[in-house]
């Protein structure tokens, strides 16, 4: 079935390349958002960049130490694992700092750490272990479909209470994973389309969404062959669509306080905010559209020098690449985030052990999830919803976790050739 | 579904995002080149617009402070570029060092990014800033900002304007990034606890640059920028003749005077002396005055008026009388004989016995110490102590040992013992009246600020009740908001017991110790204090208010070191009161003059800090 064939007991190298090419290309790229000539050393520790390298040495090691673990500690100690990051959360509740609004970090010595980008794995771990245990069946029982559910919402919910919106978003991504496990395709693409509306609910009038759904009903009715029961389910489903546009909007309206309102307004662009969102975004396409075919070069970018991008080391670090990289060196950078993504992907689909497949499609969910979130507003297609690009962004927390997630399935992946005998 | 297609749909996902983002790459990227131009020309600059501070007036409008433009040379650092160093420091007259000092002292202070701007020459003069302003294209990153200065109208009331000054670390965190390094904040006085209502608003404006500093006008025409908002005016109740007159008579003593309006609770002069020229505190040479007025030993940055505790002497035998008659063991009749003394205390020579209203009269030592035996041996009480929770709690009630809350920095709470300070020295239950006597006639452990024994006047002329002093009498036109000058605190003595000490105060200002104080006309109760101070001469101390049957002025005077009541503070009160009623000050010129030229301070070392 897979394309790949396997070689006996192997590290996938080229993921593993595509890793190192990542992470520098990340540090390259935080260096030249923040750099300042007086200190151009990259190692200069009191600088974002040489902090972030700190930070690369430290992951890559973890990375190594988890590439000579035995395969077996991971789904013996998925539960654990678990267990300890949604721990974690609930620590971050009772003690956490206030960094930006959100309170979600833990402060321990000069070190602060986000316990919610450890949670992602944790999820994946245990999503994997229970659906993979003996007799389950997500496609058919009602029973292991709710505890599904249960072990990605528990993680969402402490996340949400810690005002992190963006990190609560990327465990959405667990559908799709769900989606190969068996969930019904309609229910994905009712999910896309409810969240769609609900966007559009609040940016349009209510009305123009109807007449379009209504045009939308009625296009789709003349061009089917027309039976009673589709005409009906049509009529329904135009009738939810409505009620549910209406219902968000009353919501919104009257149930919402201010600064909610206020919030999500920043959010989907519709207010604008000197230090907030609409403005982040304005500058990032700015910053990206100045760099034309062939990009400014290698630290010569005049807008992220004079720092119009805010937050651009961490969330708007793709400004840098389109900046300074311009056209040609965007498309690479995209094509070779798709690649690794593909890759991951036939990776998952090569495994012999559902364990191992479901990590893995969790590990491509999520890091797509993040890929197209986090380019998405730099390029304003997408609501400013901070959450970091993998391997790219400034951050600790975020680095080690997503070294951790993929270095995991790297691992379970080398051993595909032995678990026949292993298990 | 079918399950090679669920294998795969997520590569399609992933290949129809890259394609979108693809090509919203090229559009961004090579069609619409306004992205382009909008980068590669101009680069934005974020400007602060400085509020105007607001302004102070007193209580009849008289403007008190004042702004004053100042100019601030700024950098961004990132900015700098091909600096024609030598040009540059001939224009700001400064050396080559200098110019290196000060950009490494730049680099090191907190908060400093070289894409932020900073203050690199405060306050420069006006010259310099036309100098600078013609050569400003030839100096890349460098550009002048403008701010306001405080400046005072007048060279009074130092202590009750207080003074700005740039924040430090601690306001800048505090403020969550409001403050910026060298921004001003108020340090003292109403400057500091109105920091809120007179500092106003900062603004933000968006200025687009191009790459020779030269302006190109506003970003997105200002859709971006906050404006300003200046800060609130403030009307002070101080009476600003009232309190000129208060630092006249204050000159060349050391000592305080505190004027209430009774029915408000608002201050109509606040002097502590020796004071300063607030005009001093201002300008590019603010640190290097203020560090000489700090090591100036007369100390006169020192606000006695709320911080100084004395012992009040003989004006605490009015709260005593109070005190006595609400605990039932003295009535206006009670009399007691005076031998000169009682015990220890001593006592001048007068007529005796003497019931309660001529004993005020005449400030009778022993009336006062046995009055306060029989308050704190008072036999309905199981022990002393019981009996002097009872007095604490009165004497409290008053506002003594404790800080009133007025709306100005630096209160001190003063002290007032209670009980379980005199078990610790002598053990429980083993102090009585006679050990403690002292308090009977206000000398011993008591010490009151001037602000407190002002208070204690306004209600005995309210007959029972205060309203917190404050100096902030109108926000804006508006009455000052905050609802604690606007409550009555009542006392624990009933109001039927005060009409007898009011007389006895009379009797004080007619024929008693204070007959200097008299003004023809003009009603007012009042009462001497000479309070003994081991380190010294006795402070001359003085309460009164006026007119008796409808109080418009509570005074308390303390001059530090000048003997009677009598002598100094009483005829200081008399001239200040007849001033704030009848706008005269002059109708006795001969007194006016000795209280403005004694001289009661024998260092003479305090000539650059005096008032005048």
């Amino acid at each position: 079935m897979t394309p790949l064939q396997p070689k006996p007991s192997s590290i996938d190298w080229i993921t593993l390349l595509l890793y190192f090419i990542f992470i520098t290309i990340g540090l390259l790229s935080v260096y030249a958002s923040v750099y300042v000539e007086s200190k151009p050393m990259i190692w200069d520790t009191s600088m974002n960049y040489g902090k972030q390298l700190i930070w690369i040495f430290i992951s890559v090691f973890i990375g190594l130490l988890i590439l000579l673990i035995d395969e077996k500690f991971f789904y013996a100690f998925a539960y654990p694992i678990y267990g300890i990051t949604i721990f974690l959360l609930l620590l971050v509740l009772a003690i956490g700092t206030t960094v930006k609004g959100s309170s979600s970090w833990i402060e321990i010595g000069g070190f602060r750490m986000q316990p919610a980008e450890f949670a992602k794995f944790g999820t994946a771990l245990a999503l994997a272990k229970y659906l993979s245990g003996y007799n389950k069946n997500f496609e058919k029982k009602r029973r292991d479909q709710y505890i599904s559910a249960a072990i990605i919402l528990a993680p969402m919910a402490i996340i949400l209470l810690q005002n992190e919106t963006g990190s609560t978003l990327v465990f959405f991504s667990f559908i799709f994973v769900l989606y190969r496990e068996g969930l019904p395709g309609w229910i994905l693409f009712a999910g896309l389309v409810l969240g769609v509306l609900a966007i559009l609910a609040l940016l349009v009038p209510a009305m123009y969404i109807m007449i379009g759904l209504a045009v939308v009903a009625l296009v789709f009715l003349l061009m089917v062959r027309r039976t009673k029961s589709l005409v009906l389910i049509t009529m329904g489903m135009l009738l939810f669509a409505g009620v549910l546009v209406n219902s968000i909007d009353y919501v919104f309206q009257n149930v919402l306080q201010a600064h909610q309102r206020t919030r999500i307004n920043v959010l989907l662009g519709k207010e604008v905010d000197i230090k907030g969102a609409g403005y982040n975004v304005q500058q990032s396409k700015i910053a990206i559209g100045s760099g034309g075919f062939w990009g400014k070069g290698f630290l010569q970018g005049t807008q992220n020098k004079f720092r119009f991008v805010p937050e651009q080391s961490t969330d708007f670090i793709f400004c840098t690449i389109g900046e300074e990289y311009g056209f040609v060196g965007s498309v690479i950078f995209i094509a070779l985030y798709v690649y690794l993504l593909y890759r991951l992907l036939m990776m998952a689909e090569r495994q012999r052990l559902k364990f191992n497949r479901i990590y893995g499609y969790s590990v491509v969910s999520i890091l797509f999830f993040h890929f197209l979130i986090n380019v998405g507003m730099t390029l304003g297609l997408m609501p400013v919803i901070g959450i970091p690009l993998p391997f790219f962004s400034y951050g600790g927390s975020a680095l080690l976790s997503f070294t951790v997630l993929l270095f995991i399935f790297i691992r379970l992946d080398a051993n595909r050739v032995n678990e026949l005998k292993s298990f | 579904m079918d399950k090679a297609f669920k294998q795969h749909t997520l590569l399609i996902i992933f290949i129809v995002v890259a394609f979108i983002y693809i090509c919203r790459l090229f559009y961004l990227q090579i069609i619409d080149d306004s992205y382009f131009l909008s980068a590669q020309n101009n680069v934005l600059q974020e400007q602060t617009i400085y509020p105007a501070r607001g302004l102070v007036y007193d209580r009849n409008g008289e403007l008190l402070v004042y702004n004053d433009a100042i100019y601030d040379l700024s950098v961004m650092p990132e900015q700098v570029k091909d600096l024609d160093t030598l040009a540059f420091c001939k224009v700001l007259n400064i050396t080559k060092e200098d110019f290196i000092k000060k950009f490494e002292r730049l680099k090191h202070q907190k908060g400093y990014a070289p894409w932020k701007p900073c203050v690199f020459e405060r306050q420069i003069t006006i010259p310099t800033y036309a100098a600078f302003q013609e050569r400003l294209f030839d100096f890349q990153g460098f550009f002048v900002e403008v701010r306001t200065d405080r400046k005072y109208k007048h060279n009074n009331a130092a202590h009750v304007m207080g003074y700005i000054g740039e924040v430090t670390d601690k306001d800048i965190e505090k403020s969550d990034g409001y403050y910026r390094m060298g921004d001003f904040i108020g340090i003292s006085g109403v400057e500091r606890t109105y920091e809120k209502e007179l500092g106003g608003k900062k603004g933000t404006r968006y200025v687009l640059v191009d790459s020779k500093s030269r302006s190109q006008g506003r970003y997105k025409n200002g859709e971006f920028d906050t404006p300003a908002v200046a800060g609130k005016n403030i009307n002070l109740s101080i009476d600003y003749r009232l309190q000129q007159l208060g630092e006249d008579l204050l000159t060349n003593k050391t000592g305080s005077v505190v004027a209430l309006e009774p029915k408000t609770g608002e201050i109509l002069a606040l002097v502590s002396s020796p004071s300063y020229n607030p005009n001093l505190l201002i300008g590019r040479d603010r640190g290097k005055k203020y560090m000489e007025l700090l090591r100036d030993p007369m100390k006169p940055l020192f606000n006695r008026t709320l911080a100084a505790p004395y012992p009040p002497g003989s004006i605490f035998k009015i709260l005593m009388s109070l005190t006595g008659q609400q605990e039932n063991v003295l009535t206006p009749n009670t009399a007691y004989g005076c031998h000169h003394g009682y015990m220890f205390v001593g006592c001048h020579p007068h007529g005796s016995p003497l019931p309660l209203r001529p004993a005020i009269a005449v400030s009778c030592n022993a009336y006062f110490c046995q009055v306060y035996r029989s308050i704190v041996n008072n036999p309905k009480y199981k022990h002393a102590e019981d009996a002097y929770n009872q007095f604490y709690k009165h004497i409290s009630s008053f506002g003594m040992g404790s800080k009133l809350g007025v709306d100005l920095y630096g209160e001190g709470s003063g002290f007032l013992p209670k009980a379980t300070f005199y078990d610790k020295i002598y053990g429980r239950y083993r102090w009585q009246a006679t050990t403690t006597i002292s308090l009977g006639i206000g000398q011993g452990e008591l010490g009151i600020t001037p602000l407190q024994m002002a208070n204690a006047t306004a209600t005995v002329a309210n007959r029972g009740y205060y309203i917190v002093p404050h100096i902030v009498r109108r926000i804006e036109g508006k009455r000052n908001p905050n609802t604690l000058y606007q409550t009555k605190h009542w006392t624990t003595i009933d109001t039927a017991y005060f009409p007898v000490v009011i007389e006895g105060m009379q009797d004080v200002i007619e024929h008693g110790t204070a007959y200097v104080a008299r003004i023809p006309g003009i009603s007012i109760a009042g009462k001497t204090g000479t309070a003994q101070n081991p380190h010294g001469k006795d402070h001359s101390i003085f309460f009164a208010f006026a007119p008796v049957e409808n109080p418009k002025i509570a005074i308390a005077v303390v001059i530090e070191n000048a003997g009677f009541g009598a002598t100094w503070a009483a005829p200081i009160a008399s001239l200040m009161i007849e001033q704030y009623l009848t706008g005269k000050h002059d109708t006795r010129k001969d007194l006016k003059e000795r209280m403005i030229k004694g001289n009661l301070n024998h260092r003479n070392d305090t000539t650059a800090t005096q008032t005048q």
